[in-house]
């Protein structure tokens, strides 16, 4: 298992134990995390599960691929640090990541 | 409403069906083996619903007898499937009104203004309809009634107008590249420089910009400015820093949504958004008008097309006994059945 850790925009933290090969977005749902919506259901096709990844995670998250970098073009607020939740799978190596999440979701 | 129609101009049919997803397409299969006419309307340009618009590309799994499907692909099927029952599509069109008519059956209403009369209504809206997503622009619905447009009806409101478009997409470039020769000026936002439109046109637009006939920014839109309703400017938070664009048509693509829109006027119970059917018919609180696949509601309902399918096959019977109230259903198998081998066009 691997330790996640959501904080919502009011600053509340939500820290979760995830199974390795699902990902992040499914795991903000099973656990309630407010402020994760997931309209579509994780197929990459909204932008509505959209987080920021802590700085000291981003190169070991690594970067969007083309398709989640165009459907970013429709979250609130983008960053460099910008990913949508759906397309971070949890492995081993994201023991302790930190995510925040947006104050609203596009 | 019902006194200014022309009979000329309304469509008849036994069954309007408001939603070409799925379910509503594996409808008008099971209405058409019970002799049930059927026209469906859809706010989308295609039939698929979420199928087509959200994922067309994704694998389904649980669809029974498919190990796999692309949800375009069951698109597809659905469609050959019903091909034999001829059903109406108007596509690109929100129902706006739905009403009881004194006669018997209902009168359903388009946003543009055609008139449907059926005998039964069947609401397969799934999560309701795709309406353009409002950018998260403070302040941006004050300027929604004139300035902020989210589609382009007629061109002639861009003449002479500063017009910024936002967006990467094939809307934001096909009206780059159209509403520069009647506007003011152009100026295309866009949060980074790849776009995801057709390379074609991404081409056209920087020998635009290249030539000085519009503007391109790479940023986000951060505020609006002016008063009235009547925007004046925007600004722009690029790398560079804030920039302030001359702007009176703002033009946001920020992609579609799913809103449950004017169902909810049309005086059935709700449930959460959703509409409470019972499981017989899946009938909604009004007689005669059914609600199947994601948009209805029963205890233990999940949100599954192979639900959707099911409850299609259900409200047939029931609509049947309202359209034929005289004649005796008899339940039949596609397999062995001739007279619905004759329906569906095959051979015994």
């Amino acid at each position: 298992m691997t330790k996640l850790t959501y904080i919502a925009h009011d600053g509340t933290r939500f820290e979760v134990e995830a199974e390795n090969g699902s990902t992040v977005m499914e795991n903000a749902i099973r656990n309630a995390v407010p402020g994760i919506e997931a309209e579509c259901g994780g197929a990459c096709a909204c932008a509505t599960c959209h987080v920021y990844v802590d700085d000291a995670w981003t190169s070991v998250v690594g970067e969007p691929e083309a398709m989640e970098e165009d459907m970013l073009d429709f979250a609130y607020e983008v960053r460099p640090t910008s990913r949508l939740s759906c397309q971070i799978k949890v492995r081993g190596e994201l023991d302790g990541l930190v995510v925040s999440i947006p104050e609203r979701q596009g | 409403m019902s006194g200014e129609v022309a009979l000329s101009d309304i469509t008849t049919t036994d069954v309007l069906i408001i939603g070409a997803g799925p379910i509503g397409l594996f409808a008008v299969f099971e209405l058409g083996l019970f002799d049930m006419r059927c026209q469906l309307i859809d706010i989308l340009d295609r039939p698929g619903g979420q199928c087509a618009e959200l994922y067309p590309e994704k694998p389904i799994y649980d669809i029974p007898g498919y190990p796999v499907i692309g949800a375009q692909e069951l698109v597809d099927k659905l469609l050959q499937q019903i091909a034999p029952f001829k059903p109406g599509f108007t596509f690109n069109r929100m129902v706006t009104g739905l009403e009881r008519l004194e006669s018997g059956g209902f009168r359903v209403a388009t946003d543009e203004n055609e008139v449907f009369d059926a005998k039964v209504v069947v609401i397969a809206a799934g999560g309701g309809s795709f309406q353009p997503k409002r950018p998260p622009i403070p302040g941006i619905e004050e300027y929604e009634a004139s300035s902020v447009r989210y589609a382009v009806r007629r061109i002639e409101d861009f003449r002479g107008h500063d017009v910024v478009i936002v967006g990467g997409g094939d809307s934001a470039l096909d009206w780059t590249l159209n509403l520069q020769p009647v506007a003011r000026r152009v100026t295309l936002i866009h949060r980074r420089p790849e776009f995801r439109a057709a390379p074609d046109n991404v081409n056209k637009m920087h020998a635009l910009r290249d030539a000085g006939a519009i503007d391109l920014v790479i940023g986000q839109v951060s505020g609006l400015s002016g008063e009235g309703g009547e925007l004046r400017s925007i600004t722009v938070k690029g790398s560079e820093g804030d920039v302030e664009v001359s702007c009176t048509r703002l033009l946001p693509f920020f992609g579609l949504t799913m809103k449950l829109g004017p169902v909810a006027e049309w005086g059935l119970n709700l449930h959460e958004n959703q509409i409470p059917v019972d499981t017989e018919k899946f009938e909604s609180s009004e007689p005669g008008i059914f609600a199947i696949g994601d948009i209805n509601w029963y205890p233990g309902k999940l949100k599954l097309i192979l639900s959707g399918f099911h409850e299609a096959a259900l409200m047939a019977q029931a609509a049947k006994h309202i359209i034929s109230p005289k004649e005796r259903i008899v339940f039949q198998y596609t397999t062995s059945s001739t007279s619905l081998h004759k329906k569906l066009g095959v051979a015994d």
